[in-house]
């Protein structure tokens, strides 16, 4: 028996070197098709895996489909209200049909569909002519407050993390200031700002704007910081990724997701602020130029014989509120991984 | 084999926290330590949690906070531009360094990743960073690092994001990036911890390929001894901020001498013990101890204690090649003759057999101790 052992061996290794080069092609090539498999089927999640994954969540919840519709349907009217509005939202087409001091008003009827206003103007070309105001004004307002609040607060927080003593100073005077802001009501910011600037649309957006600065800064300071303590940061240190990439590559995106979910919010919180300043009277000048809040003050006079008048633009600012609300919460909720499943 | 002065010298390194307030508490979770990193070699720091492993190896590549903790001692390394000791270096001059000289594997390759960029982009990055490498070189550099760590198909994989990867990948994928620039010296801290058995061989086995194959210095910290016996050459216990045993593995395993490296050997649990049989733990926790200046630290769990152990501290003796008094340490015969092996104690435990033998008649083991003795 000791010769079976010493002759069979040989002819195993040759048998092991010859089919060494088959065995590995096979193999390798089985990988391959696995890894095309694989490809094909993530071709379609190629691209950030979480945000996926958090529309998906958002399909199925139904508040995030009501935010959604109202949303897209406040969008919708309010990009394409030239060809939407039957007439003209100034003119005074009607001015000889309403008289407001004896209490006469045109309520809803086949031409105008929600009626007139007191100066005999057609109230639904207003409603929606107005809705490309709010939305312009909810929208710059809440990319001014993103855009100030995000550049401070991300200073304060890449500083805070990377910048040493220095930068834990820088940190603490930026957001000092931003602290004062905050202390501030929101409302009460922007009037002072109204006030300093001068009543306009730019000063509505630039106020309201300038209200959502600490809590942008606040936010994202705060991710920043909490992110500047993981693991993968401390890795890229390790590997001697510069500090400034790594603010910018590293904790920078991480950060960034209830920053983007509190701009949702705050179109909402920007959307009512707007329409108080007009109310206020901060608005616009042009009185003509139909606004949700001016419309409202517009109307506080005639609130005893002619309600609706208020009852339009109110139900419009506090639907399409809620709108971006739910879609904001949805957001949140979808983006949470405490909350996810 | 290596050189008259080693790649790297740490020389009584310590590390003290110290907390804020009118009143600060110290902390010192270094207290002292000294070994030496050689070339191609791969040297041990064990010990359990809370005894100083981590933030020895933070503290060597310049990571600890800048706020409320002071290093002391030196741990000087041969740089291309002559010799310095990292611990004085400039902040500038460290960042320069690590990725390049020095690199770091961490132990949870998930949360060390960053979750929302592509591999590829991670990777390219520290070629950019210290090769200068960019656009498709780069890209084709970073295919090449992954494909030497076993990543297959890794063009594929440059795109993915580190939650589309398994476990083993990314660790894979983090020690590709730790290599990118071959480093001289790596610091690898329990980068086995959050693998499973079968993946944890196979990252074994590629961190010490890398070893061989590139002449890098690895220091690897863990608290398993698997590991240790594995992959390990040179080996220092440390236990509450000291190091109470350095030796080679071979002496270490057959030998044993310090309580604390006995009762860690002892502790481990054994496939041929009988059914049923306890577990023989060491006793109490590391929170249980003296301070080092008032006498041995893990007296309080000792089972040898006696009065000595309290009177100061031990000092690390040399042990001689038979096991008896202290011999003069120092000559290169001596030391690649096995000794070199030194512990901190007054009542050392002799001829311990607490070893699973088989762990040390282990293939690699045994072909490795050959190649140490040439």
């Amino acid at each position: 028996m000791p010769t079976t052992p010493s002759s069979q061996n040989p002819s195993r290794a040759e048998d092991a070197s010859d089919a060494g080069g088959p065995l590995l092609g096979r193999k390798a090539a089985r990988v391959d098709r696995l890894a095309e498999l694989m490809g094909e089927r993530d071709e379609s999640g190629h691209g950030s895996g979480i945000w996926r994954t958090a529309f998906a969540r958002m399909r199925r919840s139904p508040m995030a489909i009501t935010g959604a519709v109202i949303v897209v349907v406040f969008v919708a009217v309010a990009l394409l209200s030239p060809l939407i509005a039957p007439y003209s939202p100034t003119s005074q087409a009607w001015g000889d049909e309403v008289f407001p001091n004896q209490n006469i008003f045109v309520g809803p009827r086949g031409e105008n569909w929600l009626g007139l206003d007191n100066l005999g103007r057609d109230q639904f070309s207003r409603m929606v002519v107005g809705a490309r105001q709010t939305l312009m004004v909810g929208v710059v307002a809440t990319l001014v407050g993103f855009g100030a609040g995000a550049l401070l607060g991300g200073a304060a927080g890449a500083a805070s993390v990377l910048g040493g003593r220095w930068g834990r100073q820088l940190d603490n005077v930026v957001m000092r200031v931003i602290d004062m802001m905050l202390a501030l009501p929101t409302l009460l910011l922007a009037v002072t700002v109204a006030a300093l600037v001068g009543p306009s649309l730019t000063t509505v957006m630039i106020a309201v704007g300038v209200a959502q600065v600490p809590v942008f800064a606040r936010l994202l300071r705060g991710a920043m910081i909490s992110q500047g303590n993981r693991d993968y940061v401390l890795a890229a240190r390790a590997l001697g990724v510069r500090k400034r990439r790594i603010a910018l590559t590293h904790i920078l995106p991480n950060s960034l997701g209830p920053v983007i979910v509190q701009s949702t919010l705050t179109l909402a919180t920007a959307i009512i602020d707007a329409a108080a300043l007009s109310y206020l009277g901060l608005g616009n000048p042009d009185p003509a130029f139909p606004e949700w809040g001016t419309m409202l003050a517009d109307a506080q006079r005639f609130l005893s014989s002619a309600p609706q008048l208020a009852v339009y633009p109110a139900l419009a600012i506090i639907v399409t509120a809620l709108g971006f609300t739910l879609l904001g919460e949805a957001m949140r909720e979808a983006l949470d991984p405490k909350l996810r499943k | 084999m290596s050189s008259s002065t080693p790649l790297l010298a740490v020389d009584e390194l310590s590390v003290v926290f110290r907390g804020r307030g009118s009143d600060p508490e110290e902390v010192r979770a270094v207290d002292g330590v000294s070994f030496t990193l050689e070339e191609g070699r791969v040297t041990g720091l064990v010990g359990e949690s809370g005894c100083g492993k981590s933030v020895t190896s933070l503290a060597l590549m310049g990571l600890l906070p800048d706020r409320g903790v002071s290093v002391g001692g030196s741990a000087v390394m041969r740089l291309p531009g002559g010799e310095a000791d990292l611990l004085k270096l400039s902040q500038r001059r460290m960042r320069d360094l690590r990725g390049s000289q020095l690199a770091m594997i961490f132990q949870d390759p998930l949360s060390s990743l960053n979750p929302v960029v592509p591999i590829g982009r991670q990777v390219t990055e520290i070629l950019r960073r210290h090769r200068g490498l960019r656009g498709s070189k780069a890209s084709k550099e970073a295919a090449d690092l992954l494909y030497r760590v076993g990543i297959p198909d890794p063009t594929r994989r440059l795109r993915e994001y580190p939650h589309q990867l398994s476990g083993g990948m990314r660790q894979r994928a983090l020690i590709a990036m730790a290599v990118a620039c071959r480093p001289r010296l790596m610091i690898a801290d329990e980068p086995t911890t959050a693998l499973d058995v079968t993946i944890q061989a196979q990252i074994l086995e590629l961190l010490k390929d890398l070893v061989t194959e590139e002449g890098t210095s690895l220091l690897m910290i863990t608290h398993d001894l698997g590991v240790v016996a594995g992959l390990c050459d040179d080996i220092n216990v440390l236990y509450a901020g000291r190091a109470v045993e350095t030796a080679r593995r071979a002496p270490l395993f057959a030998d044993p001498t310090h309580p604390y490296t006995v009762g860690l050997l002892g502790s481990i649990p054994r496939l041929d013990a009988p059914r049923g049989e306890a577990l023989t733990p060491i006793r109490g926790s590391v929170n249980d101890n003296i301070a080092w200046t008032d006498g041995c630290a893990f007296a309080p769990r000792c089972d040898h204690y006696t009065m000595e152990c309290l009177q100061g501290p031990p000092q690390l003796v040399t042990a001689g090649a038979g096991g008896g008094a202290a011999a003069a340490d120092g000559g290169a015969a001596d030391r690649a003759a096995g000794a070199g092996h030194a512990y901190r104690c007054v009542n050392p435990v002799r001829h311990a057999d607490v070893v699973d033998r088989t762990v040390l008649e282990s293939p690699a083991v045994v072909g490795d101790d050959e190649e140490a003795q040439g």
